[in-house]
């Protein structure tokens, strides 16, 4: 059949654009071991492991990463319960002003991180509030909740509700049905939402350059270096252990949630 | 038997607890919403409320102090020539970062949803995915190795001998400049990079819902594949692509980090925020700037909502 041969200009077209958004990432990786360390020199007149070994011994690079793990971890843990509550309670029932909390909860990334930024920023400086590790903390919980919820409202729109009736006539009470029929069907769904959710803290830097004081989380770090660039050998290899960084949390949503989503691109 | 048609309720206290919920689904829905309601309420909400106060408070030429009085002067400072140029420059980018995006993605989209199967499938998503979700500054960071004047594309350039293509274009005056990483095309190009995986996902969401013997049955009725694409795929895909375009002018209008590291020295709206409630402490005129994306994209949305973009998502 002719019509399930895809033509020769789309197919182009389309290698074509999955390289645009592949190759300069790529790029990074063979920077970190450059032997070149003023400029960004291609090709590389070199390359070495040297930079690695530096960057080990930095402890500011320690710091500014531990500080982002720090925030991460503690806003993800935040987005996970504040998302799966509003899921359940948006998935489960009508109620008045529902579709107002599905806004509400999307507005932190619909709108440009500058505002919500901003918005925080100024919200501390009227209420005293001074920066402080918990201001930043604040920041990225807040718009982390929306990717924890749309996971989690997409798995729980798919959980029949008939399971939990029959758990419910079985003679479980809701605390029983939750723990051995809800949980286990949106555990999944949590853990990459609680993945994506720890990435994209990990590398947030618009809305942490207006929450953070003088602590520099791993992102912020980045930023100084790219806009006053000090020593590039070392802002290369940060960049590529970013990169992997965030790298995992993504492959591992994905092989979590694979089967699902197949069913739900092509159900509809 | 039929003395307890009720049933006499369960014992202790999480039993009972657990009953008393299932009787008040009300109450479960305001133990379910409080916390997030509470959190998103008060944080969020509140924070932008003290944004939208301060954007009507003024500063004071002389003594640089803010002024606690309701006032509309700082949004006609908006109007001035340079502030306005500001607002406009930003949307112009917005605008035809979208366009690009729509364009370079269609195909990706087109051929995921359509052709790919199997294996080829989970490898296109996984191809969008990444790059979506990998970390912004490095992906920033990525384009000026890339655009740098000893970097690579000023190598493959010189390397296919066409670099007088490359001056003669640098030469054009709005989007060229003394080399690619200090011009508007640079600045173009790395938010075109960025947001483009925020463009391929929703219009691949729509066409997957696009029935394959739709586009057939249009080719048998006798319509070019030119056809084809104008009258039944396009509009089928619009939903989509409308849905894409809202990230990629959102996250456009905001963004104040990119054109900082690549880009000439004219600034967009969000550099603007920045500097007025940094260094210059100018908090009122900065949140001013902040409402201009706000307003731009609640219009954007009611806009796109009434064109059905929204069940794309």
């Amino acid at each position: 059949m002719h019509s399930d041969r895809a033509p020769l200009a789309l197919k182009i077209a389309a290698a074509a654009g999955l390289a645009f958004m592949h190759l300069p990432i790529l790029l990074i990786f063979v920077y970190a071991f450059t032997t070149e360390d003023k400029s960004y020199q291609w090709p590389p007149p070199g390359f070495t492991t040297k930079w690695i070994g530096v960057t080990w011994e930095r402890p500011d690079v320690w710091e500014a990463l531990s500080l982002s793990l720090k925030v991460a971890a503690i806003s993800t843990g935040i987005a996970l319960v504040l998302g799966t509550l509003c899921a359940a309670a948006v998935s489960r029932t009508r109620f008045f002003g529902r579709e107002v909390v599905s806004l509400l909860v999307i507005l932190p990334i619909a709108l440009p991180g500058i505002i919500t930024g901003i918005s925080l920023r100024s919200a501390f400086h009227l209420a005293d509030i001074p920066f402080s590790f918990w201001t930043i903390v604040l920041g990225h919980a807040t718009f982390c909740v929306v990717v924890v919820y749309n996971n989690a409202v997409a798995r729980f729109r798919r959980t029949s509700g008939s399971l939990i009736e029959a758990s419910m006539d079985l003679g479980a009470d809701g605390f029983q049905t939750f723990r051995y029929v809800i949980l286990p069907n949106i555990a999944t769904a949590l853990l990459a939402g609680g993945m994506l959710a720890f990435a994209l803290s990990f590398d947030e830097v618009i809305v942490t350059t207006f929450t953070a004081g003088q602590q520099q989380t791993l992102p912020i770090w980045m930023l100084e270096e790219l806009v006053r660039p000090r020593e590039r050998p070392v802002t290369n290899v940060v960049a590529m252990m970013v990169a992997l960084v965030t790298l995992l949390p993504i492959l591992g949503a994905y092989y979590l949630t694979r089967g699902t989503d197949t069913v739900a691109g092509q159900g509809k | 038997m039929s003395e307890h048609a009720i049933d006499p309720g369960r014992r202790g206290i999480l039993p009972a607890l657990s009953d008393l919920l299932w009787r008040n689904p009300r109450l479960v829905i305001l133990l379910l919403l409080g916390p997030p309601a509470l959190w998103l309420g008060i944080v969020y909400l509140g924070a932008l409320f003290a944004l939208l106060a301060q954007s009507f408070f003024s500063i004071d030429e002389f003594s640089g102090l803010i002024q606690y009085e309701f006032t509309l002067k700082t949004y006609r400072e908006l109007f001035t020539p340079a502030n306005f140029d500001i607002i406009l420059r930003t949307v112009v980018m917005a605008a035809s970062v979208t366009i690009a995006a729509a364009i370079v993605a269609f195909p990706i989209a087109y051929y995921a949803a359509r052709y790919a199967r199997g294996k080829w499938k989970a490898l296109f998503y996984l191809g969008v995915m990444l790059p979506l979700w990998s970390s912004y500054l490095v992906k920033v960071y990525s384009w000026k190795l890339i655009l740098a004047k000893e970097g690579i594309l000023n190598w493959l350039f010189e390397t296919l001998h066409l670099s007088w293509l490359l001056n003669a274009y640098l030469a054009i005056p709005v989007v060229g400049g003394n080399s690619l990483s200090v011009s508007a095309t640079g600045t173009f190009l790395v938010f075109l990079y960025v947001w483009l995986p925020f463009m391929v996902l929703p219009i691949q969401a729509a066409l997957e819902r696009v029935p394959a013997s739709m586009l057939e049955a249009s080719g048998d009725l006798g319509a070019t594949p030119g056809q084809t694409f104008r009258h039944v795929l396009l509009p089928l895909a619009l939903p989509g692509v409308i849905a894409g375009s809202i990230f990629t002018f959102s996250l456009t209008l905001g963004d104040y980090i990119i054109p900082q590291i690549v880009g000439t020295s004219r600034r967009f709206i969000g550099q603007a925020v920045y500097a007025y409630q940094g260094t210059a402490g100018n908090i009122p005129l900065a949140a001013a700037f902040a409402v201009v994306p706000i307003v731009i994209m609640a219009i954007y949305l009611w806009a796109a909502k009434r064109m059905g973009a929204f069940d794309a998502l």
